[in-house]
This record gives C-alpha cells, sequence and structure tokens, in this order.
C-alpha cells in the first residue's frame, strides 16, 4: 500500500527549537500542494476582494462624501496584503500520510495542525472549482462523523487527488470502526 | 397486541390500531370544537327556542334549511367522516414494520409510500416517549435513534407494555449476543416481581403488581400510568440516583438566567426610582411570564427522573405527565461535560450532558432536549453516572481523573495545565485549564468560576487538532481541540503550553487509533472478549485480557500505546 507521491516536497518554515514559540508537532517531511494553487488562491483572493471593495463603495453612490469610501479603502488594502501573503500561505499547507493517520496542517499566522484517523473517515469528496479545473488541480475533503473535523486539502494535481483518495479509501476500509 | 417473539420474528406487523386516531384525532376534535364554537347560538336555540335571528347575510346553516338541503348537507357530513376513518384505517394498514436479526424497517405511506430501515449495529439508542393522551390510553412511541440528523425510525403507536419489552428485543438482536430473551429482559413486562423499597420512582406507588391484580382494563390503565418509569426487575436499584424535587426546584432557580433577571430586576428599579420612569416595569412583566414558564417546564420535565444500567446500556427517563425514557446502548456516547453553575458552588451541584450520534432535532418528551442526562446531582450522583454512561472508560485506574477534574487545581493532579504566563488570558482559570490523557479518555478541564469537566472517550473521538494564533504565539501557548460528534459539548481547551499542547495532540492521536482498533461496542455483547449476557456493570473491572492502565501521557512526543493485536 504505497501511498501516491505528490509533486513538490519542500520545507519552508524555519526547524523549531525547543524554545520556539511557533506550533510544530511533527518535524520532518511534509507533502506540499501544487504551486500552481497559487494563481488559483491569487485570483479566487481578487475576485471576492474586488467584489468586497465594491459592494462597500455602494454608499457613496448616493453620498458623495470623501469618507463614504473609507470601508472600501481599507477592503481593498486588506485585499492587497492578503494577495502578498498567498504565495506563502500556499506553500503552508501540507499533509503527511502516517500509518494509522492523516496530518494536515494550514496556516502561517493562524496555524492549525490536525490528525484524521483513517478509520473514522466517513467519506473523501473531490471537488474541482473552475479555475481549479482550467489549471489541472482539485480539492480533497475528508469527512468524518464530527463536522469540526473540516479537513480539505486544496491544490492537488487531479491525477494525485484520485490516487489519494483511492488509498484512502482502501486504507479506511481495513481499518474501519464504529462511529 | 401480539407477544414481544412474534413482533420480533422477521415478519411485517402492524402498529397499535389507535394510532391514526392518537396521531391526527386530536386535530379532528380540535375541528370540532371550531365548528361547535361556531354553532354555538343555533344550537342554544335549538334548545331553547327563543327569537334570534343570525345578523349576517351569510349564513350557511340558514341557506341549508331554508332550501331543504339537510338531507344532502348531512350526507356530505357523512361522507367527510367516512373518508375520514376511511383514510385512517387505510393509513394504518399501510403502516408496517419489520424487525429482523439485521435491521429495523417501516414502511408508512398511502400515495407516497416510504420505507425507512436502520441497521441494527448503528443503532444510538432507542427511546419510549409516552406522550399524556396516548399514555391514558396505554399506547407509547417508539423512537430508534440512528447515527445522522433526524435519522430516527418511529414505531407510533405501540402498546404499553409491548414497547418495553420490543425495546429490550431490539436491543438484544443489536448487541449481537446469541443469548435468548431470558426473563430478566423480555420477559420483565409481563413478569412483575416488585421492590417495594426500590427508589425508582419517587412518589409513585411503586406496586407494579397493582396492573394483574386489578384485572379491569381501567385498572390496568392506572396501573400503567402510576407505574414506576423503570422496571425493578430491569434496573439495578443501587445505582439509581435519587431526583430530590426539591434540589430540582433550587438548583432551577438559582441558573444563570435568574441570576440575569435579578440584574435586570435591579435595573430596572434604579431606573423607576431615580429616573421615575415606570414604563421600564413595562418590559419586565414579559419577562416574568417568560422565565416563570421557562422555568416551570424545566422542573416538570425533569420530575421523576431516573437512571439505571440494564443490561443493554444506560436508561435515563424523565417526565411527570409526559414522559420519555431512553436507552443508550454502551460506546454511543461520545462526549460527555460535567459542568456547575456559579450559584451551585456552595451545594457541589453538577449538570451532566453528552454529545452523541443521531440528535433530534425535535425535542423529547414535552421539549426536553435529550442530551442532559442529569439536570442536577451532588457529586457522588455524577460519579454515579460516569460510571453509568462510560462504564467501559472509566473505573478503579482513573477515578482520581474524574476526581481531580471536578476539584480546585493541585499539584500533580494529573493534569497538564496552563503556564503562568497564561493569566493574561486566563484570569482566574490558569491553574484548572489543562488536560489529561488517558488511555481510555481525554479529560479537558476548564474554568475557574463557571467549572467544566469535559471527557472524551478515545474510541469515539474523530479526529484532533492544535490551533495558534498570533496572540497565542506571542505568548509561547496554543490550542488543543478534539473533534466529537456535534452536540452541546464542546472538547477544547485553550492556552496550553506549545511543547504541551503539541506533545498532548501527538498522544491524544496515537491514542485515538489505539482505541479504534479495540473497539467492538457496534456489536456490543457479540465479541467473545466479553461473555454473553454479561451486564456491563457500573465501576466493573476491566475486562480480562486489557493492558493495565498506562497512567498519564507517555512522556516523549512519538510515544505510542501498545496497540491490541486483536483483529477488529
Amino acid at each position: 500500500m504505497t501511498p501516491p507521491s505528490t509533486g513538490a516536497r519542500a520545507s519552508v518554515e524555519p526547524v523549531s527549537t525547543p524554545e520556539s514559540p511557533r506550533l510544530d508537532p511533527a518535524p520532518g517531511d511534509w507533502r506540499r500542494v501544487s504551486p500552481r494553487y497559487i494563481v488559483v488562491d491569487l485570483v479566487g483572493t481578487l475576485i471576492s476582494g474586488l467584489l468586497t471593495t465594491a459592494a462597500l463603495a455602494v454608499p457613496w453612490w448616493f453620498v458623495r462624501e470623501w469618507w463614504m469610501l473609507l470601508p472600501s479603502a481599507v477592503s481593498a488594502v486588506v485585499m492587497v496584503v492578503t494577495l502578498a501573503l498567498v504565495p506563502r500561505r500556499v506553500r503552508a499547507i501540507g499533509y503527511r500520510l502516517r500509518d494509522d493517520d492523516l496530518l494536515f496542517r494550514r496556516g502561517i499566522l493562524f496555524q492549525r495542525f490536525a490528525a484524521v484517523p483513517y478509520g473514522r473517515m466517513q467519506l473523501v469528496d473531490i471537488s474541482r472549482g473552475p479555475l481549479a479545473r482550467a489549471v489541472g488541480l482539485a480539492e480533497l475533503k475528508l469527512v468524518t462523523a464530527a463536522a469540526s473535523s473540516n479537513l480539505t486539502i486544496p491544490g492537488l494535481p487531479i491525477e494525485d487527488a484520485e490516487a489519494l483518495r483511492d488509498h484512502l479509501v482502501a486504507v479506511a476500509e481495513t481499518r474501519r470502526a464504529g462511529l | 397486541m401480539a407477544d414481544v417473539d412474534d413482533l420480533a420474528d422477521g415478519e411485517w406487523h402492524r402498529l397499535h390500531p389507535l394510532t391514526p386516531l392518537l396521531r391526527g384525532g386530536l386535530v379532528m376534535i380540535a375541528i370540532a370544537g371550531f365548528v361547535f364554537a361556531n354553532l354555538r347560538e343555533r344550537i342554544l336555540e335549538l334548545l331553547i327556542p327563543g327569537d334570534y335571528a343570525p345578523d349576517g347575510d351569510y349564513d350557511p346553516i340558514q341557506l341549508i334549511l331554508e332550501r331543504n338541503l339537510v338531507a344532502v348537507a348531512l350526507a356530505v357530513v357523512l361522507g367527510i367522516v367516512l373518508l375520514v376513518i376511511a383514510i385512517g384505517w387505510l393509513s394504518w394498514r399501510m403502516h408496517s414494520f419489520r424487525i429482523g436479526a439485521e435491521s429495523v424497517e417501516v414502511r408508512r405511506g398511502i400515495l407516497f409510500r416510504t420505507h425507512r430501515q436502520a441497521r441494527l449495529d448503528r443503532i444510538q439508542g432507542i427511546n419510549i416517549v409516552r406522550p399524556l393522551i396516548p399514555r391514558l390510553v396505554g399506547a407509547a412511541r417508539l423512537e430508534i435513534t440512528v447515527a445522522g440528523d433526524d435519522a430516527n425510525i418511529q414505531l407510533a403507536y405501540l402498546g404499553s407494555a409491548v414497547a418495553d419489552a420490543l425495546r429490550a428485543r431490539i436491543l438484544q438482536l443489536a448487541s449481537g449476543a446469541q443469548r435468548r430473551p431470558v426473563d430478566g429482559v423480555a420477559g420483565a413486562a409481563a413478569r412483575a416481581t416488585a421492590d417495594p423499597a426500590s427508589p425508582a420512582a419517587p412518589g409513585a406507588p411503586s406496586d407494579p403488581a397493582a396492573p394483574l391484580v386489578l384485572d379491569s382494563v381501567v385498572g390496568r390503565r392506572v396501573g400503567e400510568f402510576l407505574a414506576p418509569e423503570l422496571d425493578p426487575a430491569l434496573a439495578a436499584p443501587e445505582s439509581v440516583v435519587r431526583m430530590d424535587p426539591g434540589r430540582l426546584v433550587a438548583s432551577t432557580v438559582l441558573s444563570t438566567s435568574t441570576l440575569m433577571f435579578v440584574v435586570f430586576l435591579v435595573i430596572a428599579g434604579v431606573l423607576v426610582s431615580v429616573g421615575g420612569a415606570p414604563v421600564a416595569l413595562f418590559g419586565v412583566v414579559p419577562l416574568v411570564f417568560g422565565l416563570g414558564s421557562f422555568l416551570v417546564r424545566r422542573i416538570v420535565t425533569s420530575l421523576r427522573y431516573t437512571i439505571a444500567a440494564t443490561p443493554d446500556g444506560v436508561r435515563v427517563g424523565f417526565g411527570l405527565l409526559s414522559t420519555s425514557n431512553e436507552t443508550l446502548p454502551p460506546g454511543r456516547i461520545h462526549a460527555v461535560s460535567i459542568s456547575q453553575e456559579l450559584l451551585w458552588r456552595p451545594f457541589d451541584w453538577w449538570q451532566v450532558r453528552i454529545n452523541r450520534a443521531g440528535r433530534s432535532t425535535r425535542n423529547g418528551a414535552a421539549g426536553r432536549q435529550n442530551t442532559t442526562v442529569l439536570p442536577i446531582g451532588t457529586r457522588d450522583d455524577v460519579l454515579r453516572v460516569l460510571e453509568l454512561l462510560l462504564p467501559d472508560t472509566l473505573g478503579e485506574h482513573n477515578r482520581d481523573l474524574v476526581a481531580a477534574g471536578l476539584k480546585r487545581a493541585a499539584q500533580d493532579d494529573g493534569y497538564t495545565v496552563s503556564p503562568r504566563r497564561a493569566a493574561v488570558l486566563r484570569w482566574f482559570s490558569w491553574r484548572r485549564n489543562g488536560v489529561a490523557l488517558h488511555r481510555d479518555a481525554i479529560a479537558l478541564r476548564r474554568g475557574a468560576i463557571w467549572r467544566e469537566l469535559v471527557i472524551v472517550p478515545t474510541a469515539r473521538m474523530q479526529s484532533a487538532a492544535v490551533h495558534q494564533g498570533p496572540l497565542l504565539r506571542a505568548l509561547r501557548l496554543a490550542a488543543l481541540r478534539v473533534h466529537t460528534v456535534a452536540g452541546p459539548v464542546s472538547a477544547h481547551v485553550g492556552a496550553l503550553d506549545v511543547r504541551d499542547a503539541e506533545r498532548v495532540f501527538d498522544d491524544t492521536a496515537a491514542a485515538a487509533i489505539a482505541a479504534a482498533s479495540t473497539d467492538h461496542s457496534h456489536r456490543w455483547a457479540g465479541h467473545s472478549g466479553r461473555s454473553a449476557g454479561e451486564a456491563p456493570r457500573a465501576g466493573a473491572a476491566p475486562p480480562a485480557g486489557e493492558a493495565p492502565p498506562t497512567g498519564n501521557a507517555p512522556p516523549g512526543g512519538s510515544a505510542r500505546p501498545p496497540a491490541d493485536p486483536e483483529p477488529a
């Protein structure tokens, strides 16, 4: 049962020391998502940011005062900062297939690590948005009986996502447990 | 109604013949009442002739009388009544259930047929609800809960006596045990060996032999109505928590909502006396009514509370007029929270709530949400209830874990607590705020003012996560979260030391895998590790063959508890 290989493997975080304030429960190699996902995330962030900025500018249409544009300006600044951080954020997404569970990490400022035992997976979903499809990527979603598990691995090349799904379903079957 | 053995024989059976009346009949009575209220004057006129003329131009009765359409009108009414009866009869004919060795199925509907099937090993609990009116005629609703929102199978209505026995039978089939129903389980409804000293039903005459002595139908109804919620033959009397009505009332009155109300009252009083604005009093009146009805409802639904161990799990009963009592098989409880309101502290009262798969968004009997297992109890009650709820998880080896979880924090009480620098975020509770990992359970302790202890059996947890935001990072802290099925209990603990959080996260993930691989509770009695028919007794020693307790979380990041080599 060899796990499928996935694209880039790189370690971008600084190596943690015992005194490091950063969270790093499982130091070592992580499987990273495809760098093409940066494009998807950039475009998605841009679209939602522009929509928010435009929506916040609507009051200004009725009251032509400069300060009515403040919310819109704040939104634009937030969008630019978010856009600048997208590449780092995408590089921080990682997962690791361990013997009995899947370990997942994401976030730099807000870090999150989650461990989902294979036997707890109720279903594995692959979904592809229009942007992701254009660059040949897919999103893998693991569903357990707990809604808060909420584990989604974005930016997987479609063949990797399918191989990973088949692998996960196979190992989940051998470790099947009750609820 | 037929015998239980006949009902659970894998063939299709019908429900109680009064079912259509109980399900839809009340609407008919309401319509009749409405019609009567509208025709009141006319009926009065018939009985007491007088000079009465309807003031409206349009009066259907007048119209009918004038045009000699009485016969037609009567025929129409008769037709409607017959149609309703026919539909009721047909829906009863078409509504049937089947209980096989693997699943429970229900077919119903006349035009739109539905067929629902539930696997027995996925049963999360079986509830017997007796709303007031069905209870008066001796009928009960059997709700079989499976995992999923509102994914339950309802057998409404069954004969009251047969419902109890049928539940025992379904659970026995679901348990995977090969035992035949012994006359302590299925025959209990018929066999009534009363224990007069049984504390199972405070306030009720505990003489279930009465139904057999009084041979009339009325006598049997009365006997059923007054019979204890738990059959003494099934309930282990020493394990039952006694619910003192005085304590129930006092605890409800001393809740936070009352506290808020008093605060509001003081503010209103100040406003009235200082500002001279009696208008503020108008806001108080609806609040008084709202709070009053809330308190009364809470108290009434919690009256006659019982909890007891049965061979097939813990059974919790509630309700004074409309009753509900539910059996939760072993391994169906995903998280337990023991919490204390501020005003309960002097009395050492606690409340126990649970998370379970298969919640009903509709409430149980009389609006009682079926996630509160113990509305109010002393520390001893809580410990007894916990042993019933998590018989395989809690035992002698980790009793001190629970005891320490309910107390003030102490040095070396087994909990990994927040460091001193967390006092910035947890002003009073940083000494208490902590986590303890055992092989069978993870305990999360938090709150100094509103104390709470959450216990998640490792065999039930779905996944685990650690979080860290900028604020926590600045303080070298992290938050831990254990994911369970949705419910009122949230298993998380914040503001732990980063290295502690990492270590506990790693150990929790490993413990979850180890526990899941040795878990057999979906067929709780079928596993050879436990002799068939043996009840999961409260506080029993762990089954033979299990490793001795490993104590607290092993040190070292990647240490893994040895997995039981036994195949699943």
